[in-house]
């Protein structure tokens, strides 16, 4: 039976090429737009680590002063001055913590003839690593006795590695950076998470790139006074150079929690600790707060507006062109009247009829699925060649392809339902008097 | 033209025509609303910095020799700088210039009292203090960036300081105007927290580095402070032919005078990519709006040419019957134009409801202002036009159908 609907079906559309061509394109073109739209904003709004991000939590506490102060009204910024960052790593209240900053440094080449080259780095403590799954090519993390001490250690990006050493193991060799020694203790494989989540607001891009070029601890970057990319003051600076002691917000902190309790447990912590510094005279505020991974991107608004934008835009248009789509399978339908009052005047169903119409609209739809996929990866490579951060993350991948029949499917099933709907209930009598 | 025959055929096809009428409906709502995000933004690109942007070219440079004499580097490159055949003008800026995102902002105040009054609220806002962007330079940077002196005077010679804070300095009218209402900022004495800085000279427009709300947008302040620092950024005014020439020459100069330096690629631009850079989402996405625009108008024009061409060929028997009794070919015409203009009109009515809904929505979510009501009605007679455009092949057809046809059974 399917394959005589179908047979109708194809006759039935061949019967008005530029009608049929019509149905296709627009719905195509709506197509097109919704999956580009979609792809964007899903690789936008992802889950950089899906396999612990329900882990991790970014506490945070608020050292800024009286003024402009509501109890109850103010949020916490989203930076740590350093001796309060420092207070959360020692607690070791969580099963892994890091302190974050962002820096950049100068580094000198191993060949005789090259130019010596700016890269971007993390600032950070041992347990970054461990916390973030970041994958070591060679070596490791370096310990925390090396964070106490500022030894000058380094762990290399696969990229820099390949740059400077050619790929090879280069644990255990110094590169010169900012005009001191530093020993590799470690090369990452190539890790870049998507967005760049460890590091929001503390200066820098959220998306794109190959990742940070290298990663040291945050001791040995003070001792070095390397400043970090975004700093911001809440009091009188006395001493810039003493970065340690100075009223400035400039680090952020990260905590592993295994379980419901253990995040109680640190809400706890946290709320004790800002109301003690509030006793103390340190803190004129004791808000705290703590997001977890996917919460704390959701709150920085890391999915720019102009992608949501273009998303709600893309879905409009792909409902006009599906009432498009209604409309003229309408009109082709009730053309058909005669036709249909003969074939249920010969024994068809009204079901039978039913699913004559919706297996044409159904084709429609698939046929502008695949011209859709086309318009999508046209707009993908569109959006490739913009000079956007997230440009070149921008592919389509095995679920967005399947994604993009269901929506023809339905958006062209959705728009059949109508239009079959009003040719299985034509009375098949008055058709065949008439005329 | 009788109205009435025209409805009562619409009502033996109410589901298409009520089909039609939403279409012209959405439509209509995401147009007016998506013509105004794209004015919004080509106002906003159009943004006039106030320097000479098309003749300006802009190289940085990142010294990394420990211990080097800043201020002797920066003459000696100058000097090299200025040499270069067809470099009118070159001068040496710390980094901050209008729309290059690197900006240093000071809060200042236009009388002492000002500044109490801002401690005693615990805020700038309503004290009559302000947070102007500054600007610093080597002499030369008035003209260099072709900015209007409008008042006053440019600096002297010897008012230029490398370290400390200078006692004079070149504001933009806009600055003058919010520092100083109803007066003459000319000779006035701002005070910035521990000393005055008297105004000498006014110009008429530079923008800040970064913009903000379109009222603040050109509160600059303009310092006889020299660049004391390894990274500096020279500013070179050629012709605008002689740019990309100017720019090559430049970065081979300044490593022939001293190798020991950083000239990253991308920090050598002409001003015209600073400012593409800038505003680079802002084309993107009117691009984007532009071209979604289109495709909606087109996609609705080509429902409405569909269904009427069907209409057409469905009433090819009644039209020739009205032929037969006396109509013309205009009234035939006429019939299937008004009948569009009916269903458009439908459409056009709830799609201004429905743009207005939409603009409430769009400015609970995103920044944008109220949609001007004066939109709504262009909206409707564009879109009005649209339907008698797509009709207006199907109609014709109608209107050819000869009268013969009646006698016929189809």
């Amino acid at each position: 039976m399917f394959g005589y609907y179908l047979d109708l079906a194809l006759r039935s559309l061949k019967r008005n090429k530029v009608l049929t061509a019509l149905m296709v394109l627009s719905l195509a073109l709506g197509i097109g737009a919704c999956i580009t739209t979609t792809t964007v904003l899903r690789l936008l709004s992802g889950d950089p680590l899906p396999q612990k991000s329900d882990r991790l939590f970014y506490p945070q506490v608020d050292p800024n002063g009286k003024q402009g102060y509501i109890a109850g009204q103010t949020e916490p910024p989203s930076t740590m001055p350093y001796i309060d960052a420092m207070y959360l790593l020692h607690a070791r209240r969580a099963k892994r913590q890091a302190v974050v900053a962002l820096t950049s440094g100068k580094i000198a080449p191993q060949r005789a003839n090259e130019r010596p080259f700016y890269s971007d780095g993390v600032q950070t403590t041992a347990d970054f690593f461990g916390l973030f799954d970041a994958p070591f090519q060679y070596g490791g993390s370096w310990t925390a006795a090396d964070d106490e001490g500022g030894a000058q250690v380094i762990v290399i990006a696969g990229f820099l590695n390949q740059k400077l050493f050619g790929g090879a193991n280069s644990v255990g060799r110094t590169i010169r950076m900012n005009d001191h020694d530093f020993r590799i203790v470690g090369v990452l494989k190539p890790w870049s998470p998507q967005p760049r989540f460890y590091a929001l607001d503390l200066g820098g891009h959220d998306y794109g790139g190959d990742g940070d070029a290298m990663f040291l601890p945050l001791k040995t970057a003070i001792d070095l006074k390397m400043g970090p990319q975004d700093l911001e003051c809440y009091d009188t600076v006395t001493n810039m150079d003493d970065l340690a002691a100075a009223p400035c917000r400039w680090l952020g902190v990260w905590v592993e929690l295994p379980d419901q309790a253990a995040v109680a447990d640190y809400r706890m912590f946290l709320a004790n600790y800002a109301r003690e510094q509030v006793a103390q005279g340190r803190f004129s505020r004791d808000e705290t707060a703590m997001l977890d991974l996917v919460d704390w991107l959701r709150h920085e608004q890391v999915v720019p507006d102009d992608v949501r934008l273009q998303a709600g835009l893309a879905y409009g248009f792909l409902l006009i062109c599906v009432l498009n789509t209604v409309g003229l399978l309408l009109a082709k339908c009730l053309r058909r009247s005669r036709e249909i009052g003969v074939r249920r005047a010969l024994g068809a169903t009204r079901g039978a009829v039913f699913a004559q119409f919706m297996v044409e609209a159904a084709i429609v739809g698939l046929v502008g699925g695949v011209l859709g996929l086309g318009f999508a990866e046209l707009g993908l490579f569109g959006i490739r060649h913009q000079p956007a951060e997230y440009a070149s993350l921008a592919h389509l991948d095995v679920s967005m392809f399947l994604f993009t029949f269901v929506v023809a499917l339905l958006a062209s099933l959705v728009a059949g339902l109508l239009p079959a709907w009003r040719a299985c209930a034509v009375a098949p009598a008055p058709q065949l008097k008439a005329s | 033209m009788q109205i009435r025959p025209i409805l009562s055929t619409l009502r033996h096809h109410k589901l298409t025509a009520i089909l039609l009428t939403l279409q012209v409906a959405f439509t209509c709502a995401i147009v007016c609303n998506v013509v105004f995000m794209v004015v919004n933004r080509v106002h906003r690109i159009g943004v006039p910095t106030g320097i000479a942007e098309n003749e300006l070219s802009v190289i940085r440079s990142t010294g990394i020799e420990k211990n080097e004499n800043a201020q002797a580097q920066h003459a000696a490159d100058l000097a090299a700088l200025r040499a270069i055949p067809g470099v009118k003008s070159v001068v040496a800026v710390s980094y901050s210039l209008p729309l290059n995102q690197d900006e240093s902002t000071s809060g200042i105040c236009p009388s002492k009292q000002a500044l109490d009054r801002a401690i005693q609220l615990n805020s700038i806002d309503g004290s009559g203090c302000l947070e102007p962007s500054v600007y610093d330079g080597t002499p030369g940077l008035i003209d260099t960036l072709d900015l209007h002196l409008v008042a006053g005077r440019d600096f002297r010679p010897g008012e230029y300081v490398t370290q400390g804070k200078p006692p004079v300095t070149i504001i933009t009218r806009a600055l003058a105007q919010h520092m100083y209402p109803g007066q003459s900022a000319l000779g006035q004495s701002m005070y910035d927290g521990d000393r005055f800085i008297r105004v000498v000279g006014i110009v008429d427009t530079l923008l800040r580095p970064n913009l903000r709300q379109p009222g603040v947008d050109y509160d600059s302040m303009i310092l006889p402070q020299l660049p004391d620092d390894s990274v500096v950024t020279y500013v070179l005014r050629s012709a605008p032919q002689d740019r990309q020439r100017v720019l090559a020459a430049a970065a081979a100069t300044l490593v022939k005078v001293n190798p020991n330096r950083i000239i990253n690629p991308k920090r050598m631009q002409a001003y015209s990519q600073i400012r593409a850079a800038y505003f680079q989402r802002d084309t993107t996405m009117i691009g984007l709006l532009v071209a979604s625009t289109l495709g909606l108008l087109f996609v609705t024009a080509l429902g409405i040419a569909g269904l009427a061409n069907f209409w057409v060929q469905q009433r090819t028997r009644s039209i020739g019957i009205r032929r037969a009794i006396g109509a013309t070919c205009g009234d035939i015409l006429r019939y299937f134009q008004a009948e569009n203009f009916l269903i458009v009109g439908a459409g056009v009515v709830l799609g201004v409801l429905l743009a207005v809904a939409l603009n409430l929505l769009l400015m609970t979510h995103y920044e944008l202002p109220r949609l001007p009501l004066w939109y709504l009605p262009v909206g409707a007679l564009v879109l009005w036009a649209l339907g008698q455009l797509a009709v207006l092949s199907p109609a014709l057809r109608a209107s050819r159908v000869p009268p013969v046809v009646a006698t016929r059974s189809v």
